[in-house]
């Protein structure tokens, strides 16, 4: 499994003296001498975790000045331009204020459980780095599950909301934190249905079997799934049009309202840094990963490039969009995402029963695959949206006599 | 299903209770069964503290009780003086009075209408991009009276001063503008089937309940029923123009987005109109700063963006009024706040306290 | 319906994207003040006041300060009062320009300064003697004094208005010159009989 990484191979063949046949690199002297042989396995496995960890983090960090200098030109204004050339040290600045604030619990909190949200909140979204494949040959760990692995890691996030919205003690968070449980759990079932058609058309759950059968890109192939698993995802990482949980106009700020400092850094952190590993997800899924159109750019380059375009689309609607009332973001995903993502199964299982002779696909089945995908969606949605009146409040205005 | 009970205090710190109002709800689960509004935290006892200022000094009182469109409250004021003193201001004043108090309309309902769709959630962008029309607005009111909020631009018989040079080239390019963005506005939201989803029908009130409640303004319109008193009991020059009142059928949160909406449309005609008649001349009556009415009494009123706003004066012959009693649109549209709330969720409670428009400085004075 | 409305939102949005900003960098630049802007830094000429403290007494606020005394003053010849203080409370001052409205002699302009925060409350207090005294540069807003509109002068582009080109203007309740009576005769005439006891 790890000689498919080059990343690792290469560091680890750089390093690494002593026989070929167990090393299984080409060449057998490498920088450490043979006594320590046992080295560079650790050495190449730490820094490639090292970088990764890094890198999503920093780029977490870095995505909360993006998010507030977008969102600043999709408003007409100018965003934070102080601190350091174009405002880029603003997270900078931002994390120092923070970590100097003095760590304030509140009297009623459960004090573990409030300290020990954030860190539970933070790790989901680190462990999800692992399975990513960021490029040709570059990743952590080519799991033979890994689509599971990173649609349930993320679902934690849910127990880490409940405990910071119950432990404080506070009335608008435990509100927050009653609608996240909801919400995220009801989202969880269309999210990962909608991932079923690219199971059945690749069949792995590997990622990067998923990256290597996209002939074309599953945005095509899988319209409706990528409609559902862009809806779910944003619903799952609460922000607009479903960020009931948060709901500043509402709850002020949910579930993290009385967390200060470095605590409430850390929550910061973990939803922008998820919104990033969201966008890695969905590049992965359906927008064929780190392949692209011209060889002289490199495979990570078109990753990056593509999920940094998944999480502009984000800031873009989180720009636009009024939220939903609770009780419509529950009827959305179990009256319309689900029954939505069932005929996707359906459809796609007897699409591949037809040409799926071996398990294969060639491009041209893919297209014509694509054509009736896109075609049931139009449908799909069009019917189920005559059904719900979505343009007249969901049919479920509703008020009730105390 | 039974669950316990939950007491919320919404406010007086709250971001969505657009000043310092204070809620204690009570919640079952996510509806709002119960509810208690407690205000009073801006009371700064404008009415008694008009009874110790002259009749002029009173003017800047008013700026600061509904403080985003202080034309209107102005306006109010002055007309009431000018009964009690039984005096016409001339043409031209009248004139630039109306333009001035529409452009005050216009200014209100873009706030009216940014908070409201910030309380549904929409990241502030349309409210940026009304605060960015209204901020010319605010302009306008530099270049006629040297202040940007609290105006005081009227006086006892007339306006205090002409209009700059500059003012009449701005307010057209104004007017040109804000046709365009008012057709962006409605493109981000009048047909987004979220706000939809989120409006339609919720809060909704008939007009029986309206007229019993002594709502005015955008709310009782939006329930259908034609009453504006600029075509009711026309003041000013309000007969010299055309327009159409715009009324909403179901009463709800949605109507009154859009009767505000259209509201803005027609008083950038009446503005047009205004422009177009208003011919040169005194501004001013010839009345000294210290004005001395008759004894005796007055109740003026307009339509101020929230509803009837009336000063009730009543002199004693000395040089401020003997007694200042404001009708607060803003207070006393609030009255129907249990009908509209109780029942329905949090998160339409927020949405409804938003199509209120109630201004804090209002409500309290 | 069918969630085009919402894209044609998402359509806006992107229109604005890539639209000129609306706002401006505000220490750096700044937005078109125009010459009636009531603002700070009172410019009052004490060539013109006559201490008779029209100002103080209209103001809302009670927040001018004005001592006068008559001596070294030849009253009957129609000198003015000698100013011993006139001060202006900033800290409470709410710009309504009224002072500037009522004073009969064009004495007292606003200014058009808005950035005047201090340390302590008493160094918001405008001693305009003191200022006088120091020749600071005087820069009068043209709110009310339609006479500096007529100029064409822009108080932003930080020329001096001297007191004697500062002119005048024609409310009808300001003299047009100030008063040059014989005092005593006019009290005699109109207190003759009241007032002495």
């Amino acid at each position: 499994m790890l000689s498919e990484n080059l990343w690792f191979h290469n560091i680890y063949c750089f390093l690494y003296t002593g026989d070929t046949a167990i090393s299984g690199c080409s060449n057998a002297t490498g920088l450490l001498p043979e006594s320590l042989n046992w080295m560079p396995y650790y050495i190449a496995g730490f820094s490639m975790v090292l970088v990764l960890i890094n890198i999503f983090m920093a780029f977490g960090a870095l995505y909360t000045y993006a998010e507030r200098r977008l969102i600043g030109r999709f408003q007409s204004r100018v965003g934070p331009n102080r601190a350091g050339p174009f405002g880029i040290l603003q997270p900078v600045a931002d994390g120092i204020k923070l970590l100097t604030k003095e760590s304030m619990i509140p009297d009623q909190a459960d004090k573990p459980v409030y300290n020990l949200a954030p860190i539970i909140m933070l790790i989901p979204v680190i462990l999800v780095v692992a399975v990513l494949p960021v490029g040709e040959g570059t990743f952590m760990t080519d799991l033979n599950i890994a689509l599971l692995f990173a649609i349930s890691i993320t679902a934690l996030t849910t127990i880490a909301i409940f405990m910071a919205g119950f432990s404080t003690g506070n009335r608008f968070a435990m509100l927050g934190a009653m609608r996240a449980v909801a919400q995220l759990i009801s989202y969880e079932v269309p999210v990962v249905l909608s991932t079923v058609g690219i199971i059945l058309l690749t069949g792995s759950l590997s990622l990067v079997d998923v990256v290597e059968a996209q002939a074309i890109p599953f945005i095509l192939v899988q319209p409706l799934a990528f409609l559902i698993f862009i809806i779910g995802g944003s619903a799952e990482m609460n922000r607009t049009p479903f960020d009931t949980v948060e709901a500043e106009s509402e709850l002020i700020a949910g579930y993290h309202i009385e967390y200060g400092g470095m605590k409430f850094a850390m929550f910061q952190l973990a939803e922008y840094a998820s919104v990033l590993i969201n966008s890695a997800v969905i590049t992965t899924l359906f927008l064929s990963g780190w392949e692209g159109p011209f060889s002289f750019i490199p495979s990570p380059i078109w990753f990056l490039l593509k999920m940094f375009f998944m999480a502009f689309c984000f800031i873009w609607i989180r720009a636009t969009l009024p939220r939903l009332r609770m009780d419509q973001v529950m009827s959305f995903a179990w009256k319309f995402l689900l029954p939505l993502s069932l005929i996707n199964i359906f459809v796609t299982a007897i699409e591949v029963l037809i040409f799926g002779v071996n398990g294969t696909f060639t491009q041209g089945d893919l297209w014509i695959i694509s054509g009736i995908n896109i075609i049931v969606s139009i449908i799909g949605i069009v019917i189920f949206s005559k059904i719900l009146e979505i343009d007249s409040g969901f049919n479920t205005q509703f008020k009730v006599t105390v | 299903m039974n669950s316990e009970l939950m007491t919320v205090n919404f406010g007086p710190q709250h971001p969505s209770t657009h000043g310092v109002f204070r809620l204690r709800i009570t919640l079952d689960g996510e509806t709002v069964v119960g509810l208690e509004p407690v205000f009073g935290y801006l009371h700064r006892g404008s009415e008694k503290l008009a009874e110790e200022r002259t009749f002029t000094q009173v003017i800047t009182l008013t700026d600061r009780m509904d403080y985003t469109s202080a034309m209107t409250n102005n306006q109010a004021y002055v007309l009431s003086c000018e009964k009690l003193m039984e005096v016409t201001p001339p043409v031209r004043a009248q004139y630039l009075r109306v333009i001035s108090a529409e452009l005050s309309r216009i200014a209100s309902h873009l706030i009216g209408t940014g908070f409201l769709i910030n309380d549904l959630g929409a990241f502030i962008t349309p409210l940026m991009y009304c605060f960015r029309e209204r901020e010319r607005i605010l302009e306008l009111f530099e270049m006629l009276c040297g202040a940007r909020i609290t105006l005081t631009y009227m006086r006892v018989g007339g306006v205090f001063q002409d209009t700059p040079a500059e003012f009449w080239p701005a307010l057209d390019s104004f007017l040109t503008d804000m046709e365009f963005h008012l057709d962006e506005y409605e493109s981000l939201l009048t047909g987004n089937e979220i706000l939809l989803s989120r409006t339609v029908g919720v809060s909704s009130i008939t007009t029986d309940q309206a007229l019993n409640a002594s709502i005015t303004g955008p709310i009782l319109r939006a329930t259908g029923f034609d009453w504006d008193l600029r075509t009711v009991d026309p003041y000013e020059v309000y007969n010299r123009v055309n327009f159409e009142v715009p009324t909403g059928e179901n009463g709800d949160n949605y109507d009154r987005y859009l009767v505000r909406i259209k509201e803005m449309r027609q008083s950038l005609s009446i503005i047009k109109q205004c422009v177009e008649q208003i011919e040169p001349g005194k501004v001013r009556l010839d009345l000294p700063f210290l004005i001395r009415p008759d004894s005796g009494e007055a109740y003026g009123r307009v339509e101020s963006p929230k509803g009837e706003l009336g000063f009730y004066l009543i002199s004693d012959g000395s040089i401020s009024p003997y007694r200042c009693k404001v009708r607060p649109p803003s207070l006393i549209n609030l009255t129907l706040l249990n009908e509209m709330i109780v029942g329905w969720k949090v998160a339409d409670m927020i949405v409804t306290l938003g199509s209120l428009d109630f201004n804090m400085g209002e409500v309290d004075r | 319906m069918y969630g085009l409305g919402i894209v044609k939102g998402l359509l806006v949005t992107l229109k604005n994207f890539v639209r000129k900003p609306a706002t401006i960098n505000y220490p750096e630049q700044r937005a078109p003040q125009h010459s009636r802007f009531r603002g700070e830094e009172f410019a009052w000429y004490e060539e013109r006041c006559t201490g008779c403290a029209s100002c103080a007494k209209f103001c809302p606020l009670g927040i001018i300060h004005i001592e006068t005394s008559p001596s070294e003053a030849n009253i009957p010849e129609g000198d003015s009062y000698k100013l011993e203080a006139f001060d202006i409370d900033i800290a409470r001052c709410m710009f309504c320009g009224f002072c500037v409205e009522v004073c009969p002699y064009d004495a007292l302009f606003m200014g058009s300064g808005f950035e005047e925060a201090q340390y302590s409350r008493q160094d918001l207090v405008l001693d305009k003697i003191k200022d006088q005294r120091e020749g600071k540069n005087k820069s009068p807003s043209t709110w009310f004094r339609p006479q500096l509109e007529a100029q064409k002068y822009i108080p932003l582009s930080g020329t001096e208005m001297k007191w004697d080109d500062a002119g005048r203007e024609e409310w009808t309740y300001h003299p047009t010159k100030r008063p040059k009576r014989d005092l005593l005769s006019w009290r005699n005439k109109n207190f003759k009989n009241k007032g002495e006891n």
